[in-house]
């Protein structure tokens, strides 16, 4: 095979799902339609998920209409961190990430300043349906914004980074860690240049990275190295994520987590149609241990359960060599 | 999941139901399964309306007279409450409308079939010796200086009227010409003069076929005697081929004569079909009665077009689940392939990329106006009116008519692509428009060239229940579960 292209039969060797059965075989088979609206509507999923108690990020205000924007002056005069986010938005479109005030200006994560009428048009346009899937009216979340926690700060260049968790039955499969660049604007979001991490389940340790496709093992801005990376509170993580599975019902998603500073993992969104670049970003094809749950015959129903055997199953790393690292991880630590 | 053997099953049942039934009809009404081995048939439909303005009215339409090139196998009219008939007075045929009393629009329909074949040949012979004509003052010595000048350097009657339509390519060149065509109509002026110079020559109005064009009018053109046949002249453009020529009327009297009414005005629609010879001999009607055939013809140049569209959405099909392209907005690109089968590719590419341009221009002033969504929009849909009428008259003015099949794009499909493209502008870069912009192009260029070949046009109309074979194939699509073809790009570090 040429570089730069791979034969079918050798992407299908190395376990790679292609968007094609993607789509057929796990997210028409294992999401019903009717759950759909629960992850589409980040308003939704935040209030559902407060409502089991998993973490979220605190809702600050929600503008649901457009004569209330002229009222937004009042919510923001207190505010100087915070997100604002439509609630029907996809790919990461028309999230404003504010980290700060500037006089009358709002500071944005990469430093450019804006003004309230800046603000206030970008949330006009999102209750029109600008960033929204089919254009439909949509609400503005305002959220608190999250602080990364320090041991990631120095890896992400701006933004904050935020772990994607493949759940399938209530299993997390397959994890990975995005990393804002200055190219994607902050946003952890692949399609918009961000870094992905491929992070074990078994440990929480990274096992490759991707930066548009290709493999990196150096954060470009930072220059960090993204090797021997370590996510903390790894198991409280998957905890979070496989719980999403009672909530939305949903047999395939991907939940995004990330980590604040004070709150520990906190349940950012999630999502119904996950991509498939985590796969690059783990140098591991999803068909195995998607088949491997699928073949599963004592079904395992508490979520503790679920995830020790998922951390068991799915690693990189054997029972022996992850303790001994893990210890000496612990140790290294501060 | 449904099971897999009643589907497969079933996607076989719309493929045998479609072939079986191309096949039958194939083989029991002769209809061609290859293009262009059949003779082509020209339906025209003449269309009068007037305003009727309430007593007996009565409407004269002259009808093509027997000609070369053509043989008439039908004609009828539809009118619902009008007597009709058609009268012939040896020379020219005329449709005759007849009713007590009419109030209102009314709208007439005159249908004829012809078909092409060159072998048809009916000459007449201009009757009698041609008359000279008498010219008034100061015309007369105008049109005989005219004369003068122009016969010593001509042989014969064709060569004569060549010789006149060089002059007429020029008229501010001779002041005679001049004169005279301040008083008559090209048309007019040449005819008489060569029947001043004793050559059979007559005005004519003749209809240009050409396949699924609507409200077309005549055109004016002079007919002059070359020896033993007819040849047709344009005044101003010289020897005309008559071979999608329709002479539709060739004595004095007008085309369109209404008693009774007023604002008459008469518009042609003109298809081409290809139909088995044994339907030229006997139309069969009853066997027609439930087919395209049978539609107006207006309508049926709609369906044409329509009856390509499945065509178009499985060329979408494969390339997104095939191959993995990426296009802004999903069946845009067919919409824009149906826009480019009316004005030809390259002119459509350009016009589209330079309304698109332009409008993407404008609405990066738009998004500093604060603007609601769905105002926005139709400013959109407004402005692209603009550019578009704009493109028009400019490209009229430098001479580009192809400049003009601009407007065949559907316009609020415009509006939103600029819209999303703008959007994705402003999000993600003018990297990733070009790239959608590219790939929806693209797909729109192949869809174009697929529905394009005359083939599948051919199989498209003439064979509709084919469709179902399409309909088949975008269903078996919808279960590929393989990977598309720029997955293999995309995933290739799986290879090292």
């Amino acid at each position: 095979m040429s570089k730069g292209w791979i034969s079918p039969w050798a992407l299908a060797r190395r376990g790679v799902l292609g968007m094609n059965k993607r789509n057929i075989a796990y997210i028409a088979r294992y999401n019903p339609r009717d759950r759909y609206p629960l992850v589409d509507d980040k308003l939704k999923t935040k209030l559902v998920a407060q409502k089991a108690r998993l973490n979220v990020p605190d809702l600050l205000h929600v503008v649901r209409t457009q004569h209330e924007i002229e009222a937004i002056q009042q919510e923001l005069a207190s505010l100087v961190e915070f997100v604002i986010k439509p609630a029907q938005g996809s790919g990461g479109k028309g999230i404003l990430v504010i980290v700060g005030r500037d006089g009358d200006a709002f500071v944005k994560s990469n430093g450019t300043r804006i003004s309230l009428n800046d603000v206030k048009r970008h949330v006009s346009n999102i209750l029109s349906g600008l960033h929204s899937l089919g254009g439909k009216q949509d609400v503005a979340i305002i959220e608190a914004l999250v602080k990364t926690s320090k041991l990631f700060a120095s890896v992400s260049h701006e933004g904050v980074p935020d772990i994607r968790i493949i759940v399938f039955r209530g299993y997390p499969i397959m994890g990975m860690l995005r990393l804002a660049t200055h190219a994607s604007d902050g946003k952890a979001n692949l399609h918009q240049g961000a870094i992905g991490v491929g992070i074990d389940i078994g440990t929480g340790r990274s096992v490759a990275a991707v930066l548009k496709n290709q493999l990196v093992t150096t954060h470009p801005d930072t220059g960090v190295s993204l090797e021997n990376l370590q996510v903390p509170d790894w198991r409280q993580m998957l905890n979070l994520a496989a719980r999403c599975y009672e909530v939305t019902g949903l047999g395939y998603m991907g939940c995004d987590i990330v980590i604040d500073e004070t709150q520990g993992p906190l349940l950012l969104e999630m999502n119904a149609r996950p991509g498939l670049s985590i796969q690059i970003a783990n140098d591991q094809g999803l068909v195995p241990r998607l088949r491997h749950i699928e073949q599963l015959e004592d079904y395992y129903v508490t979520v503790e359960d679920r995830v020790s055997y998922a951390m068991t199953t799915f690693t990189y790393f054997p029972a022996e060599v992850r303790q001994v690292q893990t210890a000496a991880l612990q140790e290294a630590l501060p | 999941m449904t099971q897999r053997g009643p589907f497969l099953f079933f996607v076989f049942l719309l493929m045998a139901a479609g072939a079986a039934t191309a096949l039958y009809r194939h083989d029991a009404y002769h209809i061609p399964l290859l293009p262009g081995t059949q003779q082509t048939v020209w339906q025209v439909e003449a269309r009068v309306e007037y305003l009727a303005q309430g007593g007996p009215t009565q409407v004269y339409l002259t009808l093509p007279p027997e000609q070369t090139g053509f043989r008439l196998i039908g004609e009828s009219s539809a009118s619902s409450g009008f007597g009709f008939e058609v009268a012939s007075d040896g020379q020219q045929r005329r449709a005759h409308w007849t009713k007590r009393s009419a109030r209102g629009e009314q709208v007439l329909f005159y249908k004829l079939d012809l078909v092409q074949d060159d072998g048809y040949g009916v000459e007449a012979p201009p009757a009698g010796s041609p008359q000279l004509l008498n010219w008034d003052e100061p015309y007369q010595t105008a049109a005989l200086q005219l004369l003068q000048s122009v016969m010593p350097i001509s042989a014969d009657a064709r060569s004569l009227a060549q010789q006149l339509t060089f002059e007429m390519a020029r008229p501010g060149a001779n002041q005679n010409l001049s004169l005279l065509l301040d008083r008559y109509s090209p048309t007019q002026l040449m005819a008489s003069l060569l029947t001043t110079s004793g050559v059979p020559a007559r005005t004519v109005q003749v209809l240009e076929l050409e396949d699924g064009r609507r409200r077309q009018g005549l055109r004016d053109l002079v007919q002059v005697w070359d020896k033993d046949r007819w040849q047709l002249f344009d005044p101003i453009a010289g020897v005309v081929n008559a071979d999608h020529l329709l002479l539709w009327q060739t004595s004095t009297p007008a085309v369109l004569e209404v008693l009774g009414g007023s604002r008459s005005r008469v518009s042609f629609s003109i298809i081409s079909q290809s139909r088995p010879a044994t339907a030229l001999i006997d139309p069969g009607p009853e066997d027609f009665s439930f087919s395209l055939y049978s539609l107006p013809i207006a309508e049926q140049s709609m369906f044409k077009l329509i009856m390509l569209l499945p065509l178009g959405a499985l060329v979408v099909v494969v390339m997104r689940i095939l191959v993995g392209l990426k296009t802004s907005g999903t069946f845009m690109p067919v919409l824009i392939a149906l826009a480019f089968l009316q004005t030809e590719l390259i002119p459509g590419l350009t016009s589209f990329v330079l309304v698109i341009a332009v409008g993407l221009m404008i609405r990066s002033y738009l998004s500093s106006l604060n603007l609601l969504l769905v105002s926005r929009i139709a400013t959109l849909v407004v402005v692209v009116i603009g550019i578009i009428t704009a493109f028009s008259l400019l490209s009229y003015r430098l001479g580009l008519m192809s400049g003009l099949t601009i407007t065949f794009f559907p316009m609020i499909i415009l509006a939103w692509t600029i819209e999303r493209m703008s959007i994705t502008w402003e999000e993600q870069g003018p990297k990733e428009v070009l790239l959608q912009g590219g790939g929806s192009l693209f797909v729109a260029s192949l869809a174009f060239l697929v529905m394009d070949q005359s083939l599948f046009r051919h199989l498209a109309f003439n064979f509709p229940e084919l469709n179902l074979c399409v309909l088949a194939v975008i269903l078996l699509l919808g279960r590929y579960t393989g990977y598309r073809l720029l997955e293999l790009h995309r995933f290739a570090v799986f290879g090292r």
